[in-house]
């Protein structure tokens, strides 16, 4: 009789965007026919209305409702516009930010199901207490504000969690902590306090100049001379995110502290209490449901939204990279099908006030899945349907031996120690090309295992939690209920049979939803094809180049080394060569600083060379030099914008009249200009700034803004991370033979790398010298 | 008394016949009773007062007047020569064509000419380097006209030094340098290395643009060139003949000196190579045996700067001068004298080994493109009468074709390979959707005209050499090449020559003839 109950009720829910309420909402809609809706979402960019319509009702949920509402799309929709509605509000924030409007909507509502919550694991403290503790108890003072002196008010049926229990073993009750055996008596109050105290001292403490400090180093490492503004938004990226770390730390630690696992059952578990204690005569009723996995059977088996807690560890062993995983073999590890809580919820709603205060839904203490019977299902299921490699192969499934926690932790401990040392090794040598692909295949491996490394700390205690959470409560209402409604809302965990969910219905519906590769065969990425194409449209505007490594494979101080030694007979040069190589490791690690300052510091070199002969030498070297190390593909990239009506735009920091020679290739040259003394030599100095690293992205928004150009159109190709303000500028960036750091960026943002060669004929060199001339040529 | 050319027929008892493998070569066992083998006719002697012989030929002149009566002070005298597409290998010092510009030069200076252009008659070949301008010309000439800016090479790409001079009656533009066409007098000097040179092309061709170039260096000429180095079936040569027409009524006075040279082509140690097999005595054989081993071992890059190290010892057997087709018809007969051998009838299969060089990679790379216009656009067309491979028959060459090119003197050919050749490898195709593109680059343009380039039309060009081969052949079989870089030509590779007899068998059945064209040295085969 539970859709009879439910008809003509006004039901408002919290948390609907999530696994949870979709799955409520669309049982209800289909379930109980005659109840209305009032979904409380915040709104955000797209309005309540429009998330509601976005983000729950195209949800693959209501599939089903569709096709069983005979008829048409139009139909689904009469019936949600006539029974759902959308009220703006966030529980984050004290009275729910409620309109008048939603405040007149929510106060006509008879039930108020609350399932919004920070679901991760890893929620910062602060705002796990915000979202998780202080949410139901806002949302029940909002409720007696509403009603106040109004005797019927309306029934509060809030989700919270089995694992507010705790780490404990054996038998864990429905009743509130406080009133269990265990309780060690925290004040909610001071908890809120305290985390909220800890944002402001982790805040200050990421501000002090030695932090800064760090940030601006890690900052840099990973950026290299990218310039002040790029380096600056990284290293507040760095700060920010330092702090969130320590706030989940933070969490962690206080919720280990009392003795839960982690800041999602702490602050849930401090819910239920302090909810308790506000709600004064709110009729309130606390379902209990423990880890919720996919759907058993409504709205179809294996329903699941979004990636939950056991999917990416599920995938991550698919896929062998977690080679072991502690967890006691003979444990329960306590899943629950989402329909099974949804219904429960639907249930106690149902029987209102007088339903038990607490109910849990769990299998563990009816019908356990053992974690070795769980842990055998997946790896038969992943060997008869591996998973397959980028290359097609199929991927064994290691063995798990159930090692302690601390063991695979100091395992993964250590590899990630080595991988991230052989990782900044590689970024400080002067990798290019495949080379910087090794430095590709070490960050993958060390995201890999830093991700392992997560799960074993989030996951690691839920699989060795031993605790029994009992369902009395739960056994009783469902014995209440008459056949009917037993077979329409089905919450028996005793139903389930855990083979079979696991093998045909868990498992198939995570691998779809990861999107993992379960054919063999190698798979054809024609992204760089498609993002080619797609630099190569007709709608570009502007195509801008850097020069060195990226149309040639030389650098500025072979093209002076290449002038200055054109005049110079045998021990002249010799000279030069050891003054140079004696000098090296100097420059380098200036270049290495501050692009703009070694260029200042080398061009001083031309100080007093003869402009005439300078640039009489230029024509020469661009044979020598420039043509001959040229990359061919470059070059026609640069013509097939020209043909396409781009324009092309050079932007380079070596010296104008080394680059004069590739005016026919692009409609502006930008490059470093030297001033010229009244006796016509160079004066080693330089007239304006020299375009490097942010200055690249400013000369071309320069050049975009003044021929009414739109970056957005524009494509930029670079080779290293002092051109990221450049490439970040434009909308279609490219990495030409990209140095480790930029390679690295590049992949991680989904950009064009192109991989281009010096032509296979082309003369080598071993040092930049121009050739030798007779006495009579000199 | 020099030994004519000959024709081997392969027997059992034959020894292994040398074939050029780019910068090495193999020796390589034809089946016996069905193969034969070609030699070029041995060096013909060289004149041994070489400036004696120029002078007296520059003062009795055919058909026209002694040179020194044609220079008068204050006039404007012009001498154009060829480039380094000629001879190959290049000549050791002095060459030819420094002692003919010293000659005429002294003449020049003792009828008080001042004003005298020396110009290199690139065409659209990429300009020279100093170096190689000394060793053509001399250091003295060299120091004395360069630095004055009299010393030049032709830039087909300047407008302000290009004039049309009018069109024949077949609407062909002749537009040449315009220094030399404003000339009171021309003189050009020539290597006649083969026969398609000298005569009008030297002018007509070598200081023309591409404007006037594009008339007969199409595939439409080049397929009625047959062969082009015979000028009267060749609709080349006819084109430039009209135009010398037009160069006759409206261009300057021409004074041609044509020269011929033997074909003395590899100087000790490397002279084994111009040997007859059978021929080869002890040291010979060890000499090919060391030859080998070394180069199996040196990089392609060392090898390179070893082979194009080579000065040939070859030197003029030949020189007259005067009106240019008079004096031609007498040089083409010289050559002839030294190159041609008598053949009979044709074959199923043609052999030969691709060397080192052609008139376009001096100093360079042979890259994939020359390879194909070596083999079929010159190696095909050594003939005179019928091409020495019958119509549907297989051409197999032997050169390690590698994915190279020089990126300074062949740039537009890396884009023609990666842009053009994976669209098409027809002729006629490729000239009617591509040639304009390149031709009119303004980069090509840039690198030929400021850098060493060669012109951005050039590697179309050289597919139209072989467009003639292209179309007759039944198949081209390239031994030892780069497998994809063989396929992009449009070609079948394969790893020895057995293979590729084999992989022949399906276009001219199990029992072919076979021909080998043992050159170099260079011959021309006077098929009957």
């Amino acid at each position: 009789m539970i859709a009879e109950s439910l008809a003509g009720r006004r039901i408002a829910i919290t948390g609907s965007t999530g696994f949870v309420g979709t799955a409520l909402v669309e049982r209800l809609l289909r379930s109980a026919p005659e109840c209305e809706l009032f979904l409380i979402v915040r709104g955000g960019r797209r309005g309540a209305a429009g998330r509601v319509k976005r983000e729950i009702l195209n949800n693959d949920a209501f599939d089903r409702l569709r096709e069983e509402l005979v008829g048409t799309a139009e139909e689904f929709d009469a019936m949600c516009a006539r029974r759902v509605h959308a009220i703006d509000g966030d529980i984050s924030v004290d009275g729910l930010g409620l309109s008048d409007a939603g405040r007149a909507q929510l106060a006509t509502c008879d039930i108020v199901i609350h399932s919004a919550a920070a679901v991760a694991f890893d929620s910062p403290l602060d705002s796990a207490v915000e979202v998780n503790l202080l949410g139901p108890v806002r949302l029940a003072a909002v409720l007696n504000e509403l009603h106040a002196g109004s005797s019927t008010k309306p029934h509060l049926v809030a989700v919270s969690t089995c694992y507010v229990a705790g780490n404990r073993r054996g038998h864990a009750p429905e009743l509130l902590v406080s009133e269990g055996p265990f309780d060690i008596g925290l004040d909610w109050r001071a908890e809120v306090d305290s985390a909220r105290r800890l944002r402001g001292d982790i805040e200050a403490a990421s501000r002090t100049p030695h932090a800064l400090e760090r940030f601006r180093a890690d900052a840099r490492r990973e950026l290299g001379a990218a310039g002040a503004p790029a380096l600056a938004a990284k290293t507040e990226q760095l700060r920010d995110r330092w702090v969130q770390n320590e706030l989940v730390q933070a969490g962690r630690s206080r919720a280990a502290s009392v003795g839960w696992p982690d800041a999602y059952a702490f602050t849930k578990a401090l819910a239920e209490q302090a909810v308790f204690e506000t709600k004064g005569d709110l009729p309130v009723n606390i379902v209990r449901p423990s880890i919720i996995e996919s759907a058993l059977a409504e709205p179809r088996p294996g329903w699941i939204r979004g990636f939950r807690m056991a999917e990416p560890v599920i995938i991550s062993y698919a896929r062998g990279l977690l080679r072991e995983f502690p967890g006691v073999p003979e444990g329960t590890i306590d899943v629950i099908p989402v329909d099974i809580v949804v219904a429960a919820i639907i249930a106690v709603a149902a029987k209102g006030p007088s339903a038990p205060f607490i109910t849990q839904v769990a299998s563990g203490s009816t019908n356990p899945l053992r974690y070795s019977q769980l842990v055998d299902n997946v790896r038969d299921w992943f060997t008869a349907h591996p998973v397959h490699d980028a290359e097609g192969q199929p991927i064994v499934v290691p063995d798990w031996n159930f090692p302690g926690r601390g063991r695979v932790q100091k395992q993964l401990n250590r590899a990630q120690t080595l991988v991230t040392r052989g990782e900044r090794l590689l970024q400080s040598l002067p990798l290019r090309g495949t080379q910087a692909t090794w430095s590709a295949k070490l960050e993958e491996r060390r995201i890999e295992i830093e991700r392992a490394l997560e799960y074993v700390e989030l996951y690691g205690l839920y699989t060795e939690c031993e605790a029994i959470y009992s369902v009395d409560n739960l056994l009783g209402l469902w014995d209440e209920l008459d056949a009917a409604d037993q077979s329409a809302f089905c919450f028996d965990p005793r139903a389930v049979s855990w083979d079979h969910y696991v093998q045909n219905i868990h498992l198939p519906s995570v691998v779809e939803h990861a999107r993992v590769k379960m054919t063999p065969g190698k798979t054809k990425t024609d992204r760089s094809a498609r993002l080619r194409a797609n630099v190569l449209s007709p709608a570009r505007q502007v195509a801008a180049f850097d020069l060195e490594n990226t149309l040639i494979a030389s650098n500025v101080v072979e093209s002076y080394s290449w002038l200055a030694t054109r005049h110079l007979n045998g021990p002249e040069r010799m000279r030069y060569v050891l003054r140079t190589l004696r000098e090296a490791p100097s420059l380098l690690s200036m270049d290495r600083k501050d692009r703009g300052d070694f260029l200042r510091y080398f061009y001083r070199r031309y100080e007093n060379a003869p402009v005439e002969q300078i640039e009489r030498d230029a024509i020469e070297m661009m044979t020598h030099i420039i043509v001959a190390k040229s990359f061919p593909a470059a070059i026609r990239r640069v013509r097939e914008h020209r043909a396409l009506g781009h324009k092309t735009i050079l932007i380079t920091g070596a010296l104008s009249f080394n680059v004069e020679s590739l005016r026919p290739l692009f409609d502006e040259i930008v490059a470093a200009e030297m001033s010229i003394r009244p006796d016509g030599t160079y004066s080693g100095q330089l007239s304006k700034v020299p375009p490097t690293g942010e200055t690249r992205a400013q000369v071309l928004s320069d050049y975009c803004d003044a021929n009414g150009f739109s970056l957005e159109e524009c494509v930029a190709y670079a080779d290293s991370t002092s051109d990221l303000p450049l490439l970040e500028a434009v909308g279609h960036p490219v990495a030409v033979n990209p140095e480790t750091r930029l390679a690295a960026i590049a992949r991680k943002r989904g950009w064009l790398v192109e991989e281009w060669e010096k032509a296979a004929g082309a003369p080598k060199k071993l040092l930049p010298l121009a050739p030798m001339m007779n006495e009579r040529q000199r | 008394m020099p030994r004519p050319g000959f024709v081997l027929e392969v027997d059992r008892s034959t020894p292994p016949i040398l074939f050029w493998r780019g910068e090495n070569f193999t020796l390589e066992k034809l089946p016996a009773d069905r193969s034969r083998v070609i030699y070029a006719p041995e060096p013909h002697r060289v004149i041994d007062d070489i400036d004696g012989a120029i002078r007296h030929s520059l003062l009795n002149p055919i058909d026209m007047d002694p040179l020194p009566t044609l220079l008068f002070p204050g006039m404007k005298l012009s001498i154009a020569f060829d480039d380094i597409s000629l001879p190959l290998p290049k000549m050791t010092r002095p060459d030819i064509r420094q002692r003919i510009i010293e000659a005429v030069l002294d003449m020049a200076a003792e009828a008080g000419v001042d004003d005298v252009h020396i110009i290199a008659a690139l065409a659209l070949h990429r300009r020279m380097t100093e170096d190689e301008l000394r060793h053509q010309l001399g250091d003295r000439i060299y120091d004395a006209f360069a630095p004055r800016g009299m010393l030049y090479q032709h830039d087909a790409e300047d407008p302000d030094n290009l004039v049309l001079l009018g069109e024949t009656p077949h609407g062909e533009e002749v537009e040449i340098n315009k220094r030399a066409a404003e000339s009171d007098l021309l003189v050009y000097v020539n290597i006649n290395l083969v026969a398609m040179d000298g005569g009008w092309k030297s002018t007509a061709t070598g200081l023309a643009s591409y404007r006037s170039l594009r008339h007969h260096h199409n595939t439409h000429t080049m397929q009625n060139s047959r062969s082009f180095m015979d000028a009267h079936k060749s609709e080349l040569h006819k084109s430039n003949w009209r135009m010398g027409e037009v160069m006759r009524k409206h261009g300057p006075k021409i004074f041609q000196i044509e020269t011929t040279v033997n074909n003395d082509t590899f100087p000790k140690p490397f002279d084994f190579l111009a040997k007859r097999e059978w021929e080869w005595n002890g040291r010979d054989r060890a000499k090919f045996i060391a030859a080998q081993a070394g180069l199996n071992r040196t990089p392609s890059r060392m090898a390179r700067n070893i082979f194009h190290g080579i000065e040939a010892p070859h030197n003029m057997t030949s020189i007259q001068c005067g009106e240019v087709e008079a004096v031609h018809k007498v040089t083409t007969e010289n050559v002839w004298k030294q190159q041609l051998v008598e053949v009979q009838g044709q074959t199923d299969i043609l052999t030969m080994g691709i060397p080192f060089i052609c008139p376009y990679n001096v100093n360079s790379i042979m890259n994939p493109i020359l390879v194909m216009c070596t083999g079929l656009g010159y190696f095909f067309n050594l003939y005179r009468g019928k091409p020495l491979v019958r119509e549907g028959g297989v051409v197999i060459m032997t050169h390690p074709t590698p994915n190279e090119f020089h990126p300074v003197h062949h740039p537009s050919y890396i884009d023609f390979f990666e842009q053009v050749l994976t669209e098409t490898t027809v002729p006629s195709e490729l000239e009617a959707r591509f040639e304009k593109q390149f031709a009119e680059d303004d980069w090509y343009r840039h690198l030929y005209r400021t850098s060493y380039a060669y012109h951005g039309v050039h590697p179309f060009y050289m597919w139209y050499w072989g467009s003639h081969g292209l179309q007759h052949c039944g198949r081209v079989i390239i031994v030892g090449g780069d497998a994809p870089t063989v396929r992009r030509l449009g070609f079948t590779p394969a790893s020895t020559l057995n293979d590729a007899l084999e992989i022949a068998s399906d276009v001219v059945g199990r029992n072919p003839t076979i021909t080998h064209l043992h050159t170099p040295p260079i011959m021309v085969a006077d098929v009957k």
